[in-house]
C-alpha cells in the first residue's frame, strides 16, 4: 500500500472559472512553433531551415552544448519562420501546419525489455529527452546524468489545475510503458509517482513508488514531493516529468511517433467555457480561448497564473504548459475608500485575513485581477512565507542570500531542493510585493555558472 | 472617485522630472498612492497578488492601538480628576465622561500631532533625497511614540526624541525595513537618558505638581506609578512598615489592586495602563495575522515564569507580587503586544520568536524588580531582545542548516558503503 503524506503548509486560491471536467478537441491551429525560452537555458542550434518540409517528429533544432538533445516538431507541414529577438536570440520557430499529421517513424522496443542504452537513445533520438527536468537547478536534465531517482508528479494543486482523471483518461496504457522506461533510466531510487488520496485514475501502474499526498497547493509541486520522500542533497541529481510527456514517452517507445498531444485546462474568470481542450503541443493560444479574442482587458497565462507566462496576441500556449487562463487586467487606480487599503475589502483575496473575506465558506471563489495590490517594498513582515512553503528550509533567509549573491550561503541553505515555481505562493501573499521567482532564478542560474 | 484621479493626473505632470515641482514628487507620489491604489499590473512571476500591502498591514496595527488610545485619554482625565479630589473611586467610570475624555485629548491630540508631524516630515525629506517612494512604517510608529509618554511630557521633548528615533534607529540603516531597534522606543529610551529628571519619579498624573503646590493634591496620590511605588520596596525587609504600607496599595481594595490593574484606572503612561484596552488590540492582531502570536505568548509565559521565580525568592516584598499581577502592571502588556512584535526589530524564524519573546517577557521583569533605577523594565528588555534577535535567528538558521548537512553526511555514507 502506498504512503500517505499530509502537507500542511500552503493555501488554495479559489479562482473564478475552474475548468468543467469534460474534453473537447480544440481547433487545429494553422500554426505551431516551439519556443525555446520553454527550457530555460537553452540556445538552439537550427537543424531545419525555412521552407524545409517536415513530418511531425523531424527535427527543428538540437541543444547548441548538448548536440545529442533534439527538439522535433510536433507537427507535419513546412517550416514558416524562425523568429528572432533582440542579439538574433530565436524566440519560436514556427511550423505552419498541415491539416492532418503525417509521422516520422522511429524504431520501436519493448520498455522492460530494452537496456538503459537502448532506451536513452531512443528518447534522445525520439525527441522526448527535452521534457526532463533535473533537480538542482530546475533546468533541462543532461543525458549524461544517471539520476538517483525520477519523479512524476500526477496531479497539479495549482489554481484552475487540470484534472488528472480527464486529462489521462484512455492514455494509461502509454504512461506504463513510459513508466517502465523511467525505471531503467533511473538510479537506485526508482521511479516516483506523486498522487492525490484516493486518485483512481493511477491505481494499477506498476513500476512505481506511490506516494499520496494530501493538503493545499504546492503538494502538487514536484519539488514538494521530492522534498517529503527523499530530499536532494548537494551532489546529487534527481530528474522529473510530467504525466503527460511520461504518456508521450510510452507512445514514442511502443508505436513509434512523436506524439505530442496535450490535454489543457483552459478556465478562468474571462473565459467564456472552461474545460480541458485537447491540442498537439506548440499550439497558438486563442484555439484555447473558447471563441474570444485578446484584448488589453484580458490576461492570457500559458501555465498556472502563479508561475506562467503571459501570452501576447499570436501567441502560443508553452511547451511544458498544461493550463491556461484567461484573467481580468487590474490596470484601474482603486480607490483607497472603496475598493483601497481603507475599504471594507468584502471582494478582495488574502490569506492574511486583513480582509473579512477569510471568513467566506472555503467554497466561495474569486475572479482576481492581475493589479499588483500595492507597491514594492523592503522586507517588513516575517512569518509570511513559511505559511505557505511546506520545505524544512527558510525561505527569507534564502532569498536574502541570493539577493546578496552569497553562494556559499544559498547552498547552506538548501537551494539545491527549491525551484522557482515553489516561491511562487509566497510570491502571491507577499506584503512587499516581491519579485520571488526572479530571484531565485537568477539564485538558480548564478550557482550553476558557478559550479560549471 | 473618478474627478479626483483626472485631478492627479492632470496635475502630475508639473511634479515630474522637468517639472516645476520635480522636487516635490515624493510628496505627490505619497498622496497618490495614498489615495488610489496604483494601476500597476504583474509583469513577471506570479499573475495575481495577495490584496494585502503594507498600507492595509499598518492600518490594522493602528485599528489595534485605538482601544488603547481612547481608554488612555479618558483615564489621563480621570487620574487627573481623582488626584485632585473632584471624583471618587466609588463614582462610576463614566461620571464626567466628556470632561474626562476633554482633559485627556487636551494633552494627547498634541503628542500626536508632534509626533506625526516630525517622524513624517523627516521621512518626507529622508525619501525626496534618496528618491524612493515614502514607506508606511512611521504610520505606526508616530501612533506608538505618544502612547508610550508621560501625560505632561513637553511637546519639544516629543518632537527631538521623535526626530533622534526616526533619524538615529531608523533612516541611517536605510528606512522602513532595515531597522534594528523599535523606533518608538528608541524615542522613549532617547527622552530617558537624555533627561532623566524630567521622565522619573512623580509625572505620572496630570498637573501633579501644581495640584500639590495648591494644596489640592489628595492623600495617596503621589504622581507615582505602581512600578515607582514597588521600587521603593528594594532593599527593605518583607515585613517592614514601609513594605507593607506600599503593598496594602496592591491589596484588593489598593488604588493597584490587579483589577485596578487589568482595567487601566491606574497613572501611567498614556497608552500602557489598560491590559484589557491592549488585550483588545492584540485580539485583532493575532484574528487577522497581522501580530506573531508567537511572539505574544512566549513574552508573556516568559514574563510570568521569571515572575514566578521571584516569588520563589521573595527576598522583598516586589519579589512577593503574583505574577498574574506584575504582567497586568507597568509597560508589560503593551510592550508584549505592540513593541516585541515589530516584525523588523523580532526574530524573524518562528523558532526564533518563541525564544525571543520568552527572553524579552523574562527580562522586562528580571530588570524591574533587580535594578529599581529602571523600574520601566519593558524598555530595556525589548531593546536589548531586538539587538539579540539576529543572533538568535543565526542559531535557528544554523540548526536548519546543520540538519541539511547531517542528512548530505549520512546519503554519503550509504553510498560508500553501497559502493564497497
Amino acid at each position: 500500500m502506498s504512503r500517505t503524506i499530509r502537507i500542511r503548509k500552503g493555501a488554495d486560491i479559489r479562482l473564478q472559472g475552474r475548468p468543467a471536467a469534460q474534453v473537447v478537441d480544440a481547433q487545429r491551429s494553422a500554426v505551431y512553433a516551439i519556443q525555446p525560452s520553454d527550457f530555460h537555458g537553452v540556445i538552439p542550434k537550427m537543424e531545419a531551415r525555412p521552407g524545409d518540409r517536415l513530418q511531425a517528429g523531424d527535427v527543428l533544432f538540437r541543444d547548441k552544448e548538448k548536440p545529442e538533445v533534439v527538439y522535433l516538431s510536433p507537427v507535419s507541414g513546412v517550416l514558416k519562420e524562425v523568429v528572432r529577438g533582440a542579439k538574433r536570440r530565436i524566440l519560436a520557430v514556427e511550423v505552419e501546419a498541415d491539416a492532418t499529421d503525417t509521422f516520422r517513424s522511429f524504431p520501436t522496443l519493448d520498455p522492460q525489455r530494452a537496456s538503459r542504452e537502448e532506451i536513452l537513445a531512443a528518447v534522445l533520438q525520439g525527441g522526448l529527452f527535452p521534457f526532463f527536468e533535473q533537480r538542482p537547478f530546475a533546468v533541462p536534465a543532461n543525458p549524461a546524468d544517471r539520476p538517483r531517482a525520477i519523479y512524476i508528479s500526477g496531479f497539479s494543486s495549482a489554481p484552475l489545475a487540470p484534472d488528472m482523471g480527464t486529462v489521462l483518461a484512455g492514455r494509461m496504457e502509454d504512461f506504463q510503458a513510459g513508466v517502465w522506461a523511467l525505471g531503467k533510466l533511473a538510479g537506485e531510487g526508482g521511479v516516483h509517482l506523486g498522487v492525490r488520496p484516493g486518485d483512481s485514475v493511477y491505481a494499477g501502474v506498476k513500476g512505481v513508488e506511490v506516494t499520496a499526498f494530501e493538503g493545499p497547493h504546492p503538494a502538487g509541486n514536484v519539488g514538494v514531493q521530492i522534498h517529503w520522500t527523499h530530499p536532494v542533497n548537494k551532489g546529487e541529481v534527481i530528474w522529473t516529468m510530467h504525466p503527460e510527456d511520461v504518456v508521450a514517452l510510452g507512445h514514442l517507445l511502443t508505436h513509434g511517433h512523436y506524439r505530442m498531444d496535450r490535454v489543457v485546462a483552459a478556465g478562468g474568470s474571462e473565459h467564456p467555457s472552461p474545460q480541458h481542450y485537447r491540442v498537439r503541443m506548440g499550439s497558438r493560444a486563442d484555439v484555447l480561448m473558447g471563441g474570444a479574442a485578446y484584448s488589453d482587458r484580458v490576461r492570457v497565462v500559458s501555465g498556472d497564473v502563479l508561475s506562467g507566462t503571459q501570452v501576447q496576441a499570436g501567441g502560443y500556449l508553452g511547451a511544458k504548459h498544461h493550463q491556461l487562463a484567461m484573467l481580468p487586467e487590474g490596470r484601474d487606480p482603486k480607490f483607497l475608500l472603496t475598493e483601497g487599503w481603507l475599504s471594507p475589502g468584502l471582494n478582495k483575496f488574502s490569506l492574511s485575513r486583513a480582509f473579512p473575506t477569510w471568513l467566506l465558506p472555503k467554497s466561495k471563489e474569486f475572479a482576481l485581477d492581475t493589479n499588483n495590490n500595492g507597491e514594492h517594498r523592503a522586507f517588513v513582515v516575517s512569518g509570511q512565507y513559511e505559511a505557505v512553503f511546506p520545505f524544512d528550509i527558510l525561505p527569507v533567509h534564502l532569498v536574502k542570500s541570493i539577493l546578496a549573491n552569497d553562494i556559499d550561503g544559498m547552498e547552506r541553505l538548501g537551494i539545491y531542493e527549491v525551484a522557482p515555481e515553489d516561491f511562487a505562493l509566497c510570491e502571491f501573499s507577499c506584503t512587499s510585493k516581491m519579485e520571488l521567482q526572479h530571484i531565485v532564478r537568477e539564485g538558480l542560474d548564478l550557482l550553476q555558472n558557478e559550479l560549471g | 472617485m473618478k474627478a479626483l484621479h483626472q485631478l492627479l493626473d492632470r496635475v502630475r505632470p508639473n511634479f515630474q522630472e522637468g517639472g516645476k515641482l520635480s522636487r516635490f514628487w515624493v510628496v505627490y507620489d505619497a498622496l497618490e498612492t495614498f489615495a488610489f491604489t496604483p494601476g500597476h499590473v504583474t509583469h513577471k512571476g506570479t499573475h495575481i497578488r495577495d490584496g494585502i500591502d503594507l498600507k492595509r498591514t499598518m492600518f490594522i496595527v493602528i485599528l489595534a492601538l485605538v482601544p488603547a488610545l481612547l481608554f488612555g485619554t479618558w483615564n489621563q482625565g480621570h487620574q487627573y480628576l481623582l488626584s485632585i479630589g473632584e471624583i471618587s473611586t466609588s463614582d462610576p467610570y463614566l461620571f464626567r465622561i466628556w470632561e474626562k475624555l476633554g482633559i485627556g485629548a487636551i494633552k494627547v491630540l498634541p503628542l500626536i500631532v508632534v509626533s506625526y508631524g516630525v517622524g513624517l516630515g523627516i521621512e518626507f525629506l529622508f525619501a525626496g533625497m534618496r528618491k524612493h517612494a515614502i514607506n508606511e512604517g512611521f504610520l505606526v510608529s508616530g501612533m506608538l511614540i505618544p502612547l508610550i509618554m508621560p501625560v505632561d511630557v513637553p511637546l519639544w521633548m516629543v518632537a527631538i526624541a521623535t526626530a533622534f528615533a526616526v533619524v538615529i534607529a531608523k533612516e541611517v540603516f536605510g528606512g522602513t525595513g532595515m531597522n534594528i531597534l523599535n523606533v518608538a522606543l528608541t524615542a522613549r529610551a532617547f527622552l530617558f537618558f537624555a533627561y532623566p529628571k524630567q521622565m522619573s519619579g512623580e509625572i505620572w498624573i496630570h498637573n501633579v505638581e501644581a495640584s500639590k503646590a495648591d494644596g489640592l493634591l489628595v492623600d495617596g496620590y503621589t504622581g507615582a506609578t505602581a512600578l515607582g511605588e514597588l521600587a521603593g520596596t528594594v532593599g527593605k525587609a518583607v515585613d517592614s512598615p514601609e513594605a507593607a504600607a506600599v503593598m496594602s496599595k496592591f491589596g484588593p481594595d489598593g488604588m493597584f489592586s490587579w483589577m485596578n490593574a487589568f482595567l487601566g484606572t491606574i497613572p501611567g503612561s498614556i497608552g500602557e495602563t489598560s491590559s484589557l484596552a491592549i488585550l483588545l488590540g492584540a485580539a485583532l492582531l493575532i484574528w487577522t495575522g497581522i501580530g506573531s502570536w508567537r511572539i505574544m505568548l512566549s513574552f508573556l509565559l516568559g514574563g510570568l515564569g521569571m515572575a514566578f521565580v521571584f516569588n520563589l525568592a521573595a527576598a522583598n516584598a516586589y519579589m512577593t507580587l503574583p505574577p498574574l499581577h506584575q504582567v497586568v502592571l507597568g509597560g508589560f502588556m503593551f510592550g508584549m503586544v505592540f513593541m516585541a512584535t515589530d516584525p523588523v526589530s523580532a526574530a524573524q524564524t518562528d523558532m526564533g520568536k518563541w525564544i525571543y519573546g520568552f527572553i524579552g517577557g523574562a527580562l522586562s521583569i528580571l530588570i524591574r524588580v533587580v535594578n529599581p533605577a529602571y523600574p520601566e523594565g519593558v524598555m530595556m528588555a525589548i531593546l536589548f531582545i531586538n539587538v539579540i534577535a539576529p543572533l538568535i535567528d543565526h542559531f535557528v538558521v544554523q540548526a536548519n542548516v546543520s540538519r541539511r548537512e547531517k542528512r548530505w553526511l549520512a546519503a554519503q555514507k550509504i553510498s560508500t558503503s553501497t559502493a564497497n
